[in-house]
């Protein structure tokens, strides 16, 4: 029995493109990642239980 | 379904990566980028670098977004244009469909993130700014009047706008002057373009002044707001985003571009075909470089403005 992946010519066709789109994926993951680490360390940023207190 | 059932089409038709990212207009793209950019660093509030490089990168996929809706809509004239049936709807590379929800999911995406990295006012003047595009110069009046161009030049337009907004979340004289620059030199850019790329837009059936009013109409427009342009242009050196750099690079190179619209002004079309249009492409790549030192004189100027040597304090 063999357990070689099943591959096609329409894997290969294609293969850039997934790449691709893997990598604007994963760009996007870490701009919203960086920009909630900004956001929160830029003090504009306030917690709702400090917000609560506050008003 | 297996994906041998499912193999539709030839390799050389299959997209490719890069096919969708010419949907998004690249080359439009990189102007948005740069009068963003220069929007963006010519207002007096700092923004943190990654929040200024989101902002930028969230216009140009609301600019990519406008694109890409622009491609769907327009791919019956795209067919026929010499200039756009190599784009991907044309070529068969991607269905009007894909390139609708492209559209689509980019413009929500990128509105909504704009608004989440830099403020309200910002999401919704990119949002503004993909509507005009779309529905109101591509759906509405790209087809019905002459003055397309100049209509459709404010799209283009506000990016700077955008810029600012996102830093600064309020509204200022000095952006739209940013803006009434680009808007001003959109037709003499297009114009030239038309002027050279002869039955491209007739064949299509678009309504360019050159096929609605002529050539020699076109020449005269083409100097008309060349003229204003000049006129607002070297005004804007004496505002808040001038200074003395700008005003040097605005005399001479409107000084270039009028002599440019002026050569275009004095000749017919036996003329212009005797060169092979060579006044009407080298006004075109001057216009290029025309918007692009403007822009790099304001923002020579406001980075200049923390050391003391920018604008004319």
């Amino acid at each position: 029995m063999s357990f070689k992946k099943a591959t096609h010519e329409l894997h290969h066709r294609r293969l850039g493109r997934n790449v691709g789109l893997a990598l604007v994926l994963i760009a996007f993951i870490g701009i919203v990642f960086g920009l909630t680490v900004v956001k929160v360390t830029s003090g504009a940023f306030e917690s709702p239980s400090v917000q609560q207190e506050g008003g | 379904m297996s994906d041998v059932s499912y193999n539709s089409g030839t390799s050389e038709n299959e997209a490719q990566f890069g096919d969708f990212i010419e949907l998004l207009k690249p080359r439009v793209m990189s102007l948005v980028v740069f009068t963003a950019f220069v929007g963006l660093i010519a207002a007096p509030v700092p923004v943190h670098p990654l929040i200024g490089f989101c902002a930028i990168l969230f216009i140009a996929l609301g600019g990519g977004a406008s694109g890409a809706l622009n491609m769907w809509w327009d791919a019956d004239i795209d067919r026929i244009m010499r200039r756009t049936r190599k784009r991907p709807i044309p070529a068969g590379k991607i269905s009007k469909e894909d390139t609708m929800a492209l559209g689509c999911a980019l413009a929500g995406m990128s509105v909504m993130m704009l608004c989440l990295a830099t403020n309200l006012m910002a999401g919704a003047m990119l949002a503004f700014t993909i509507f005009f595009y779309v529905v109101v110069y591509s759906m509405w009046l790209k087809r019905a009047t002459p003055q397309n161009i100049v209509i459709g030049g404010a799209a283009g337009a506000f990016p700077p706008v955008i810029g600012w907004l996102a830093a600064t979340g309020s509204m200022a004289v000095e952006p739209w002057l940013m803006f009434a620059l680009v808007f001003m030199w959109t037709p003499p850019h297009f114009w030239a373009l038309a002027l050279f790329m002869r039955n491209d837009y007739d064949d299509a059936g678009v309504p360019m002044l050159t096929v609605t009013h002529g050539r020699p109409t076109t020449r005269r427009h083409i100097l008309g707001y060349t003229i204003v342009l000049a006129l607002l242009a070297v005004g804007a050196a004496f505002t808040e985003i001038g200074g003395p750099i700008y005003l040097v690079v605005a005399v001479v190179m409107n000084l270039a571009f009028l002599l440019g619209a002026w050569r275009i002004w004095r000749r017919d079309e036996v003329m212009a075909e005797a060169d092979n249009y060579a006044a009407e492409r080298g006004f075109f790549k001057l216009s290029l470089l025309y918007l692009f030192l403007h822009f790099l004189a304001i923002l020579a100027e406001a980075l200049l403005k923390p050391l003391g040597l920018g604008g004319w304090a």
